[in-house]
C-alpha cells in the first residue's frame, strides 16, 4: 500500500464522517462544517489516488485547487444564509416537518 | 434507532470504498505522460499550474465566476451590521503591532507565490488566500473595518480579475483559434497577467466574504 494509499482510505473515512454528520445534525452551522469536512474527505481521495502512479498526477491536484477554492466561496454563502435566517427567526434550524402545514 | 442506522450504513459504505481503492487497477489513460509531453508548450514550468491556466483553463474561468457568484449571493443576502461594542483585541497593543508588521510581509509572499507558480507550487489561489488572509488579519486586530457596501472602486477590483481572464480568452477567437488558445510565444506572459489580475480579484474576493459577513463598525471601502 503506497502512501497516497493512506490518504485516500483517510479520505474516504473523512467523507462518510461527514456525511453522517449532515444527515444527523440538525443545527446549521454544524450541518455546515460537516459538508464541508466531506469535501475535504473527497479531495483528500482525489489528492491520494493521484499518486497511485508513483509520480503524481497533476490534473487532480489543479482539479482539487479549483475545489477548495469554490468550497471556500460556497461555505461563505451557506453562512451568509444562516446569519439572515437567524437574523429572521432567532433560530438556526430548520423548521420540522412540512411548512405548508 | 435513526442514528445507528445512518452510522451503520455510513461504516459499510467507507468499507465499500476503502475496498474498491484498494482494488482500483492502474489509471486508463495517462495523464500524467500527456501533461508532461505538452507542457514545453505551456508557457509555464510547472504542471499545476500549466493545468489550471492552459490545459484546462475554462475550469480556471468558471471558478472566478463561481467566486463572484458567491458574493453577490452574500450581497444580496443582505448584511445586517450592528454597530461592535469597543473590543477588547482593539486595547491590546500587542495584536495590531503585530499586524502591521506582518501585513506587508504576507503582501510579498503573496507577489512572491504569484511569481513561483511559473516554475514550482504556487500561483494565483494561493496568493489571493494570502492577501486575503492578511486583510482579516488587520480586521481582526482592529485595523481595517468590516465592509458594508462595495464601492465603485473596489466593484472593479473584485470583477476585475474575471473580466481580465474573459478579455484575454476571447483574444484568440478574433485571430480565428479557439477560445483560451493563448499563442505560443506570448502564453507565459498571458497567464503571468492573468494570474496577477486572479491574485489582486480573489485576494478581494476572499476578504470580502469575510468581511462583509462579519459584525463591525462599517466603513464604505
Amino acid at each position: 500500500m503506497s502512501g497516497g494509499m493512506i490518504y485516500a482510505i483517510a479520505g474516504a473515512i473523512l467523507f462518510a464522517m461527514g456525511a453522517t454528520g449532515v444527515v444527523l445534525l440538525a443545527d446549521l452551522l454544524r450541518r455546515t462544517l460537516a459538508f464541508n469536512l466531506m469535501g475535504s474527505g473527497a479531495f483528500l481521495v482525489l489528492v491520494g489516488l493521484a499518486q497511485r502512479g508513483g509520480q503524481p498526477d497533476p490534473v487532480p491536484h489543479a482539479m482539487v485547487l479549483t475545489g477548495i477554492v469554490v468550497a471556500v466561496a460556497a461555505t461563505a454563502l451557506a453562512l451568509a444564509l444562516l446569519r439572515k435566517l437567524h437574523a429572521l427567526t432567532g433560530r438556526t434550524q430548520l423548521p420540522e416537518g412540512d411548512v405548508d402545514d | 434507532m435513526k442514528q445507528l442506522v445512518v452510522v451503520l450504513a455510513m461504516a459499510a459504505f467507507t468499507a465499500i470504498l476503502v475496498g474498491a481503492m484498494l482494488e482500483l487497477g492502474p489509471a486508463p489513460v495517462a495523464l500524467p505522460a500527456s501533461v508532461a509531453a505538452n507542457l514545453e508548450a505551456s508557457g509555464v514550468r510547472h504542471p499545476v499550474t500549466a493545468v489550471l491556466l492552459n490545459f484546462r483553463g475554462y475550469d480556471t474561468l468558471l471558478e472566478v465566476a463561481v467566486l463572484l457568484l458567491a458574493l453577490l449571493g452574500v450581497l444580496a443576502a443582505g448584511v445586517s451590521k450592528q454597530p461592535r461594542e469597543a473590543d477588547a483585541c482593539a486595547a491590546d497593543p500587542v495584536l495590531p503591532w503585530l499586524s502591521r508588521v506582518a501585513a506587508p510581509a504576507m503582501v510579498m509572499v503573496a507577489v512572491y507565490l504569484l511569481w513561483a507558480g511559473a516554475f514550482r507550487p504556487g500561483g494565483a489561489f494561493q496568493a489571493g488566500a494570502v492577501l486575503a488572509a492578511a486583510a482579516v488579519l488587520l480586521h481582526l486586530a482592529g485595523l481595517l473595518p468590516g465592509w458594508v457596501q462595495p464601492g465603485r472602486w473596489l466593484r472593479w477590483g473584485l470583477a476585475g480579475g474575471l473580466l481580465l481572464f474573459i478579455a484575454v480568452s476571447l483574444g484568440p477567437l478574433l485571430a480565428g483559434d479557439a477560445l483560451l488558445q493563448y499563442p505560443l510565444a506570448w502564453a507565459g506572459l498571458l497567464i503571468l497577467l492573468i494570474e496577477a489580475g486572479l491574485t489582486v480579484s480573489l485576494g478581494l474576493i476572499l476578504a470580502g466574504l469575510f468581511l462583509l459577513l462579519t459584525d463591525g463598525e462599517g466603513g464604505r471601502a
